[in-house]
C-alpha cells in the first residue's frame, strides 16, 4: 500500500519534472532538424539527424559572438573580484566605520534601473569614443555584478572564524600573510561562487549588448535574436544557436549546484 | 632615540591599519560611483535639455518642460502598473511553482538528484533564448507545441504572445524563476530537524498538518529571501518584454518604456526626465525592500 502510493508520487514528480525540462528538451531537439522538420505542424520526435543548423552557425560567424562573450564575462568578472574582495573585507573583518551605510550604496546601485543608466552611458561611450567596444561593455557588466559581488563576499568573510585571524596577527602577520595565507584559502569555495554567479550574469545578460556595441563586440544574446526572420523559417537554427549559448552555464550550474545556491542567497542559505 | 623612533613606527603602523580598512574599500567604491552615480548625474542635466537626437542643431535649456511633458503624456502610470502588477505575479507564481517543486524533490526516490538537475535548468538558460524558444516553439500559432496540445485536447489555437502577452511574460519568468525558489526552499527544507518532524509522525500529525504547522513556520525565512531576491531580479526584467511582447497588452514596464523613449523616440531630453521620475519611484520601492534585506540578511550574520 505504502510503496505504490511512494511509488505513484515518484511517477508524478517524474513526469512533471520532465515536463518542466520539456522547452528545454525541444531545444535541443530542433536543434538537430532540418529547418522544414523543426517547422512541421506535428511536431517531429523521429527524424534524420543533421548538423546542417550547427554549421549554419559556423557560417554566420557565431565564433565572434562567442568570443566576445567570454571575453566580457572573464574581463568583468576577473575585476569585480579584484574590487569585490578587498571591499568585502573591509566590510567584515577589517571593518571601516560606516558598514551598514557602505553596504546600502552598494546594493542600492542594483535597484537603480538599468534602462536609466543606459543613455547617459550611450552618449558618454559615443563620446569617449567606445560605443562599440568590449572593455567598455566589460566596464558595465562589472558595475553591474559588483554590488552582488561584495554582499556576497562578505558573507563569506564574515563566517572565517575570528581567533584564526586573531592567531595568525599574535604570530605577527602582516596584512598581507593574513590575506594570503590565513583568510583567502578558507574562502576559496566562496571566490569560485561568486566567480561562477558574476561569469553567468555577464554571459547571460542581453539589454546592454544590444544597446553599447553592434558589429565589433556584440555579444551572443543579442546575436539570437538577430535569426528571427519575418519570412522564411529559423527554429532549427536558432535552437542550434540557443543550444550552443546556453550550454557553458548549464553544464557549470548542474555541476556547481550547490556553490551557485550558496552564491545567489548571498550567504543567507547555508 | 631608538625607542622614539620605534614609538614612531608604531604609531605610523597604528595609523596604518587604522586606514587599510578605508584604502581596501576605495576603490570598489570609486569605481561604483563612476560607472553608476555619474550617468545619473548626466541623466539629470540632459533632462533639463531640449534634445532630440534627430534635430540635433535645436540644442537648448528646456527647464522642467520634459518634466511636464511626463506627466502629460500619462504613459508613467500604466508603467508603473505594468511593472509592479508583473513582478508581484511572477514573484508569487515562481514562489507558488517553487514551494511545489521543493516539496515532491525533497523526498527521496530513485534518481532524485537527475530529477532536480532537470529542474534547474531553466534558470540556467540565457533568458534571451528563453524567451525566443518560448516565443517561437512553444507559444507559436503554427508549430508551437503549447497549441499542438491544445489541439489535440479539441481548442482553436491560442496566440499566446499576440492575444495574451501579459499571461504569456508571466508563465515564462516563472518558469525561468521557479527552479530558484526552489533551490532557496529545498535548503529550507533539509535545514528541518528531523526529530521535530518524527515526534510529529509519532504524534500522528498528519501529512498536511505537518507540513502546515511545523514545515511552513520553518520555511519563513528561506521564503522572504526567496520574495527579496526574487523581486530584485524580477523587478528588472527586459529581455522576455523585449524579445516576446514588445511592451504590448499591458507589458510595457517602466524598463522597456525608458527603451523605448531612449532609443526609438531619440528625444534625449524626455527619455532623461522618463529615466529620473524612474530612479526616483524605485528609491521609494528600494528603501522598502532594503529595510527587509537588512533585518533578513545583516541581522543574521552579526547577531
Amino acid at each position: 500500500m505504502r510503496t505504490t502510493k511512494g511509488k505513484l508520487i515518484t511517477g508524478i514528480t517524474w513526469l512533471i519534472a520532465v515536463t518542466y525540462f520539456f522547452p528545454v528538451l525541444w531545444m535541443f531537439i530542433n536543434s538537430f532538424k532540418t529547418e522544414n522538420d523543426a517547422a512541421s505542424l506535428t511536431p517531429k520526435f523521429i527524424f534524420t539527424p543533421t548538423l546542417e543548423g550547427f554549421s549554419r552557425l559556423i557560417d554566420r560567424g557565431m565564433g565572434n559572438y562567442l568570443t566576445n562573450s567570454l571575453m566580457a564575462s572573464l574581463i568583468s568578472t576577473a575585476l569585480v573580484l579584484l574590487l569585490a574582495v578587498p571591499a568585502a573585507y573591509a566590510l567584515s573583518i577589517r571593518p571601516v566605520v560606516k558598514v551598514q551605510d557602505a553596504l546600502f550604496f552598494f546594493i542600492s546601485t542594483r535597484f537603480m534601473p538599468a534602462a536609466a543608466s543606459i543613455l547617459p552611458l550611450f552618449i558618454i561611450f559615443k563620446t569617449l569614443h567606445v560605443l562599440d567596444n568590449i572593455f567598455a561593455l566589460s566596464l558595465v557588466y562589472s558595475a553591474m555584478n559588483l554590488p552582488i559581488a561584495i554582499w556576497m563576499m562578505r558573507s563569506f568573510l564574515s563566517e572565517v572564524p575570528m581567533e584564526i585571524i586573531e592567531a595568525s596577527r599574535i604570530d605577527g602577520a602582516d596584512f598581507e600573510t593574513e590575506l594570503w595565507s590565513v583568510v583567502l584559502p578558507i574562502v576559496l569555495p566562496g571566490i569560485a561562487a561568486v566567480a561562477l554567479i558574476c561569469f553567468i550574469f555577464s554571459w547571460n545578460e542581453y539589454f546592454f549588448s544590444v544597446l553599447l556595441t553592434s558589429a565589433n563586440a556584440k555579444t551572443t544574446p543579442p546575436f539570437l535574436a538577430s535569426f528571427v526572420d519575418g519570412r522564411g523559417q529559423f527554429l532549427a537554427v536558432l535552437s542550434a544557436a540557443s543550444t550552443v549559448a546556453a550550454l557553458p552555464v548549464i553544464l557549470a550550474g548542474w555541476f556547481a549546484q550547490k556553490q551557485l545556491v550558496r552564491g545567489l542567497a548571498m550567504g543567507a542559505v547555508k | 632615540m631608538a625607542t622614539g623612533l620605534k614609538s614612531a613606527r608604531t604609531a605610523s603602523r597604528k595609523a596604518d591599519s587604522k586606514n587599510l580598512p578605508r584604502k581596501l574599500l576605495a576603490p570598489a567604491l570609486i569605481f561604483s560611483i563612476t560607472l553608476t552615480q555619474i550617468p545619473f548625474l548626466v541623466t539629470i542635466y540632459f533632462s533639463l535639455m531640449q534634445w532630440n537626437l534627430l534635430k540635433p542643431q535645436d540644442k537648448a535649456f528646456a527647464g522642467v518642460d520634459n518634466y511636464i511633458y511626463v506627466f502629460k503624456t500619462g504613459d508613467l502610470l500604466p508603467a508603473v502598473i505594468a511593472t509592479v502588477g508583473l513582478t508581484a505575479f511572477s514573484v508569487i507564481s515562481s514562489l507558488l511553482v517553487g514551494l511545489f517543486f521543493a516539496v515532491l524533490l525533497d523526498r527521496k526516490f530513485t534518481g532524485q538528484s537527475i530529477a532536480r538537475t532537470l529542474v534547474i535548468t531553466p534558470f540556467l538558460i540565457m533568458p534571451a533564448a528563453s524567451a525566443l524558444i518560448w516565443k517561437y516553439s512553444m507559444f507559436d500559432t503554427n508549430i508551437g507545441v503549447i497549441n499542438f496540445v491544445v489541439q489535440k485536447l479539441g481548442f482553436s489555437a491560442i496566440g499566446w504572445s499576440t492575444q495574451y502577452p501579459y499571461l504569456s511574460v508571466i508563465i515564462l519568468l516563472t518558469w525561468q524563476f521557479a527552479p530558484f525558489m526552489m533551490l532557496i526552499l529545498l535548503s529550507g527544507l533539509q535545514s528541518q530537524s528531523s526529530e521535530v518532524l518524527e515526534a510529529a509522525s509519532v504524534d500522528r500529525a498528519g501529512v498536511w498538518r505537518t507540513f502546515a504547522f511545523i514545515t511552513l513556520p520553518h520555511l519563513r525565512q528561506y521564503i522572504e529571501i526567496a520574495i527579496l531576491l526574487g523581486t530584485i531580479m524580477l523587478l528588472q526584467a527586459f529581455d522576455p518584454i523585449a524579445i516576446m511582447t514588445k511592451g504590448t497588452g499591458g507589458t510595457k514596464t517602466l524598463a522597456y518604456l525608458l527603451y523605448e523613449r531612449a532609443f526609438v523616440g531619440m528625444n534625449v531630453g524626455q527619455a532623461a526626465a522618463y529615466g529620473v521620475v524612474t530612479v526616483i519611484l524605485t528609491i521609494v520601492v528600494a528603501t522598502i525592500s532594503l529595510r527587509s534585506l537588512f533585518k533578513v540578511f545583516i541581522s543574521g550574520v552579526s547577531k
